[in-house]
């Protein structure tokens, strides 16, 4: 495994040394959840009602920010076939990178996301499920993205098409973290909502990695 | 594996080259590229490609790595077919193509030591590897500051490291000054005295003794080939 942890870890690094697109993924979803209550007026009950699914599609289309970039820059400079060509399945090649994705993208979103959640005036309650839902929910994003980015490494505009494959994908996962936040009132609870958003985590688990090996062998070829 | 694989069938190693090559086919983006290839090499044996731009070498040395599949054709090593061990044949390869694989953002002796966990070179020789390409003095410098030539040494000194018995060279000198050339040189002496292997691609800049040249233009379709995949 010393591997595995050293391609998450020589991510990690990059990202450290070029902080700059993490910081625009925070940035991005700072601004994009605080226009809301600029365009639908500052209404407590309102903001309160659309927060849990405004905060959670920002959290969407900022993780979709950084991932054209998670292949693309191993494939322009060769180290793509080095990754290839390495006795480190690229099945798990492929999940060190996601998980390096979701460590520098899902992670610091999910401990931004109570701050945000204040903003729109949610209950203590709410803001834990939500957090608890993002915290659960973004792996899968990272996963769905990096399927995206691995199926079009080589596209020209390759980010709009990668949304355009990867929005509908994740449909399930921003269905059921809203349904958690805003049912944590409701007298079921958010837990049957939360046990689902792991389910689709582990489907993609077992799922993605292949795909994205055999997009990305297509890739090098 | 290597190892077992020799023992439980040590009969093609004495009647076979090691790595040998037969009736190679390529096709890339639809065209045939090349097709009847075929070679031998023992150990401390090289193989030197030669051709005209877009005769073939670079799809050649991607078949040899299975990077790219082959059309048709057998590729063995020490008599076992690569594909049935493909695992084990990567191993045992170095690969050096046209991008050198230094990452801009990471020094070179971070991207040096990062293939070497990848691929477990040889321990403790990466001060060894850097001072060969003179390197040293720029070790700790990112790579996005590095000069292509630079850039070039830093993915030689990684094939170095490897410990590899094979070495997939694609124009190894290209951008190289006259020092770092001789020291390429001295370095794929070394490689096959110690009985490793290369194929390397060339435009007439590599001189090494105990190199088999071969001109990939030799084996382009004939029309008969051509019609033949045809139909």
């Amino acid at each position: 495994m010393s591997r595995f942890h050293h391609l998450v870890a020589r991510d990690l690094l990059m990202v450290w040394r070029r902080p700059g697109d993490v910081l625009l993924v925070l940035a991005f979803f700072l601004l994009a959840a605080s226009l809301f209550p600029l365009g639908v007026g500052p209404e407590p009950l309102v903001l309160k009602r659309i927060g849990p699914g405004v905060l959670w599609v920002a959290a969407l289309f900022a993780a979709m920010l950084s991932l054209d970039r998670l292949f693309a820059d191993d494939l322009g400079d060769g180290s793509l076939e080095h990754l290839a060509l390495a006795p480190l399945p690229l099945e798990l090649t492929a999940l060190a990178k996601c998980l390096a994705h979701w460590l520098t993208g899902g992670l610091p979103l999910t401990l931004m996301s109570p701050a945000l959640g204040l903003l729109f005036g949610l209950d203590a309650s709410q803001i834990a499920v939500l957090a608890v839902s993002l915290f659960i929910g973004t792996p899968s994003l990272s996963l769905l993205g990096g399927l995206g980015a691995a199926l079009t490494i080589g596209a020209r505009r390759g980010g709009a098409l990668m949304a355009l494959l990867v929005l509908p994908l994740a449909v399930p996962v921003l269905i059921f973290g809203v349904t958690a936040v805003e049912s944590v009132t409701a007298d079921e609870g958010s837990r049957h909502a939360l046990v689902l958003l792991a389910a689709f985590f582990l489907v993609a688990l077992a799922s993605t990695p292949w795909a994205m090996a055999a997009a990305l062998r297509q890739a090098v070829e | 594996m290597l190892e077992t694989a020799q023992k439980t069938s040590p009969e093609p190693l004495r009647r076979m080259p090691a790595l040998h090559a037969e009736n190679l086919a390529c096709r890339r983006g639809g065209r045939l590229v090349f097709t009847g290839l075929g070679f031998g090499l023992e150990q401390g044996e090289a193989l030197l490609l030669t051709g005209r731009n877009g005769s073939g070498k670079s799809s050649l040395l991607r078949l040899l790595a299975l990077l790219t599949p082959r059309l048709r054709g057998s590729l063995t090593w020490t008599g076992i077919e690569v594909t049935e061990q493909p695992d084990a044949w990567r191993q045992a390869l170095a690969w050096l193509g046209h991008t050198d694989a230094v990452k801009s953002d990471l020094t070179v002796r971070e991207s040096l030591s990062g293939a070497q966990i990848l691929r477990k070179g040889k321990p403790d020789s990466l001060d060894h590897a850097l001072s060969r390409f003179d390197l040293t003095t720029i070790a700790d410098r990112p790579g996005r500051f590095l000069s292509a030539g630079q850039r070039r040494r830093a993915a030689l000194a990684r094939v170095m490291l490897s410990g590899a018995p094979i070495w997939l060279l694609d124009e190894p000198a290209s951008g190289l000054d006259e020092p770092s050339r001789a020291a390429l040189h001295f370095t794929l002496r070394e490689h096959m005295k110690s009985g490793g292997l290369a194929v390397i691609s060339t435009h007439g800049d590599i001189h090494i003794p105990n190199a088999h040249p071969i001109d990939l233009g030799d084996f382009a379709p004939s029309v008969d080939a051509l019609a033949e995949e045809w139909a």
